[in-house]
């Protein structure tokens, strides 16, 4: 299924190189196949529209039909126009509050308590902060008791009141007990919800309201498919998210939600998560998820090769 | 509704009176299937199709197009997808029968379970759980809380068991107890790490041991909101356990889960299950007409 872009990219390419002489339906041709890579690797069907036209633009004008390696050239557009997309190296998480709150959001199972065990970890361990994590999934049989596990294994404290259902005095309830502890850094581990469920939507927003986060992340499944563009957007009407948790990276998954995020949004990707266990989290890096998506380490050797 | 009735009505006045639809409308038709997730591959397939009909059986009205669309549509989908079903039924011809449930990380599985033996349950079945997913935090009790709602019993062991092993235990509990229907929960696993893969294949191959050709059923539970590499998942799942059927997760959002129609496809294997909330009842007969319609809504 996923065939290499660098399979089909050689393909054309041929074609480029093969005839005596190179037309701007070859050029086409090339685009094409960049388009039908984006498609495979799940980028959303308008944003791999208005990219490959770019390129194609910047093909032409930067006369790909005239230069002796169109080849090259074309790759070398094609990577360039992804990596800006993608956006600038990563940029760190804001902890000036005292205490710095953190707010998880998305959808169900994306990997928000297993992403906020890990984030804990992270600034304990990396940061040297003191965080707590504050239970305020009220609804998933046994959220709580996975929360409390999580801390477990990280050896971070966890906030929950177990009687209560209400998340926005929880997290309230959270925050003093944060200061009371000399905490300063407070996770909010929520429940997933839909997009489509005003009523999670508005109790989410009625946190984020009375936490006042620093940072509110959108926590993603990198193998999410069209439907990213449409949960990006919602979530960020809504919250105005700071930064993107991109997950489950450990799989092969090409991951092309990420530059369907980054596009409809334009926040920044700040970690991913590669794996289940609690230090599997590291930066975000533009340019190697740029390869990703276009399984670009094939391309860039094969380019090198002719 | 509205989109979906002026999706068709557009294509059908592009096309009532003509032997060949134009480019427009199979570029609006592409990007439905795709937007819906059905994958570039499978979209041609589609397409083409649907240009062989319409120029073998010309000039046709709006009704008769959006009929070819679903026919040809849901014509990929597994032969085994009646698609007119509304119960959920458990052969009768295997006691107990054995249910295995498998997929990657987060995609609905232990929820699924649970919603399905409640469906069972007040079918008036005997149904046992087992807990064989020993890793992830939690996962145990999130079981019982499922085990505790629909009232059956849960077969556990400690957290960090072998799975194997719970998997024997709930079996033999479920021929001692004459139970109708033992499901059993496994962890979430990518299906890119070999060594848990094979975990899978060792925890199947146990239940043999305790009842006959047993699991007589393995579900691979796939995110509805998964795009193209629910295919490798199929794939890699396939190949470690030999699923018979598919449920597909989170319907009730936006996400089409237009993937499975292709895997449907190449792997012949049928979607049986669609989940559509998060409570006991949101678990629906997958039906396949349904589905392809949902496409065309907004
Ligand atoms: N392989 C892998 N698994 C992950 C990763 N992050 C989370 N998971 C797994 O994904 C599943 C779901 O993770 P959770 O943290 O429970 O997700 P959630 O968003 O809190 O889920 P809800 O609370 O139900 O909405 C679990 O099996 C996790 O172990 C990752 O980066 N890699
Ligand atoms: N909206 C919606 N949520 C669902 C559906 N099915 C499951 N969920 C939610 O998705 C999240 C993950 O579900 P689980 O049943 O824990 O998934 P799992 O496959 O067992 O996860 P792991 O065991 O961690 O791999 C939970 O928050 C569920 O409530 C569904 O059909 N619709
Ligand atoms: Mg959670
Ligand atoms: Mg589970």
């Amino acid at each position: 299924m996923f065939d290499n872009l660098s399979e089909k990219l050689d393909k054309a390419l041929h074609v480029l190189k093969g005839h005596g002489q190179i037309t701007e339906i070859n050029v086409a041709e090339t685009v094409k196949e960049v388009r039908r890579a984006l498609l495979d690797a799940d980028v959303n069907f308008k944003i791999a529209k208005e990219f490959t036209n770019r390129v194609r633009e910047k093909a032409l004008g930067q006369n790909v039909l005239t230069t002796l390696q169109p080849g090259q050239l074309m790759v070398k557009i094609v990577k360039d126009e992804l990596t800006e997309l993608m956006g600038g190296d990563a940029e760190g998480i804001d902890l000036s509050g005292n205490p710095s709150v953190i707010l998880m959001s998305g959808l169900q199972g994306s990997g928000k308590t297993t992403f906020s065990g890990k984030l804990a970890n992270y600034l304990k361990t990396k940061k040297t902060k003191k965080p707590l994590l504050v239970a305020c999934d009220v609804y998933r049989p046994a959220a709580i008791d996975q929360l409390h596990i999580v801390g477990e294994q990280v050896g971070v404290e966890v906030y929950s009141d177990r009687g209560n259902n209400d998340p926005v005095a929880i997290a309230k309830a959270g925050i003093s007990q944060a200061k009371s502890l000399g905490c300063n850094v407070v996770i909010i581990d929520t429940a997933g919800r839909l997009a489509v469920d005003q009523e999670m939507m508005d109790e989410i927003a009625n946190i984020h309201k009375a936490v006042k986060p620093q940072e509110t992340l959108f926590v993603v499944d990198s193998m999410t498919g069209q439907d990213a563009v449409n949960t990006a957007k919602a979530f960020n009407d809504i919250l105005n998210f700071d930064g993107v948790i991109l997950t489950k990276l450990d799989g092969d998954t090409r991951g092309g939600a990420a530059i369907s995020i980054k596009s409809v949004v334009d926040k920044p990707i700040k970690f991913i998560g590669t794996g289940e266990k609690m230090e599997a989290i590291d930066v975000f890096h533009p340019s190697r998820m740029a390869d990703r998506i276009l399984g670009m380490g094939d391309v860039i050797s094969l380019v090198e090769r002719a | 509704e509205k989109t979906k009735t002026s999706f068709f009505n557009k294509l059908g006045k592009a096309v009532a009176g003509k032997s060949k639809v134009d480019d427009d409308v199979l570029d609006n038709l592409e990007e439905v299937l795709v937007t819906s997730d059905v994958g570039v591959n499978t979209t041609l397939k589609i397409i083409d199709r649907i240009e062989a009909r319409v120029s073998k059986d010309k000039y046709m009205g709006t009704d008769e197009l959006q009929t070819i669309l679903r026919e040809e549509i849901a014509g990929l989908l597994s032969e085994t997808n009646i698609g007119e079903e509304t119960e959920f039924k458990i052969p009768n011809t295997k006691k107990p029968y054995v249910i295995m449930v498998v997929g990657v990380n987060g995609a609905g599985k232990t929820t699924t379970i649970g919603k399905l033996a409640h469906q069972f349950k007040s079918q008036g079945y005997k149904v046992v759980l087992g807990a064989a997913d020993t890793f992830r935090a939690a996962a145990i009790d999130q079981l019982q809380v499922w085990a505790d709602r629909v009232d059956v019993p849960i077969i556990k062991q400690k957290m960090g068991s072998d799975p194997a092993s719970v998997a024997f235990d709930t079996l033999s509990s479920a021929v001692t107890t004459e139970a109708d229907v033992v499901i059993i929960d496994t962890a979430g696993r990518l299906h890119n790490k070999i060594n848990l893969m094979n975990e899978l294949t060792k925890i199947k191959r146990v239940m043999d041991k305790v009842v006959d050709n047993a699991p007589h059923d393995v579900l691979l539970v796939l995110d509805g909101s998964t795009g193209q590499n629910a295919f490798e998942q199929a794939k890699q799942f396939t190949k470690a356990t030999e699923v018979t059927s598919l449920a597909v997760t989170k319907l009730d959002g936006t996400a089409k889960g237009g993937v499975v129609i292709g895997i449907s496809d190449q792997f012949q294997i049928p979607v049986k299950y669609i989940g559509v909330g998060e409570g006991i009842e949101d678990l629906q007969v997958f039906n396949k007409f349904e589905f392809v319609d949902s496409f065309f809504k907004l």
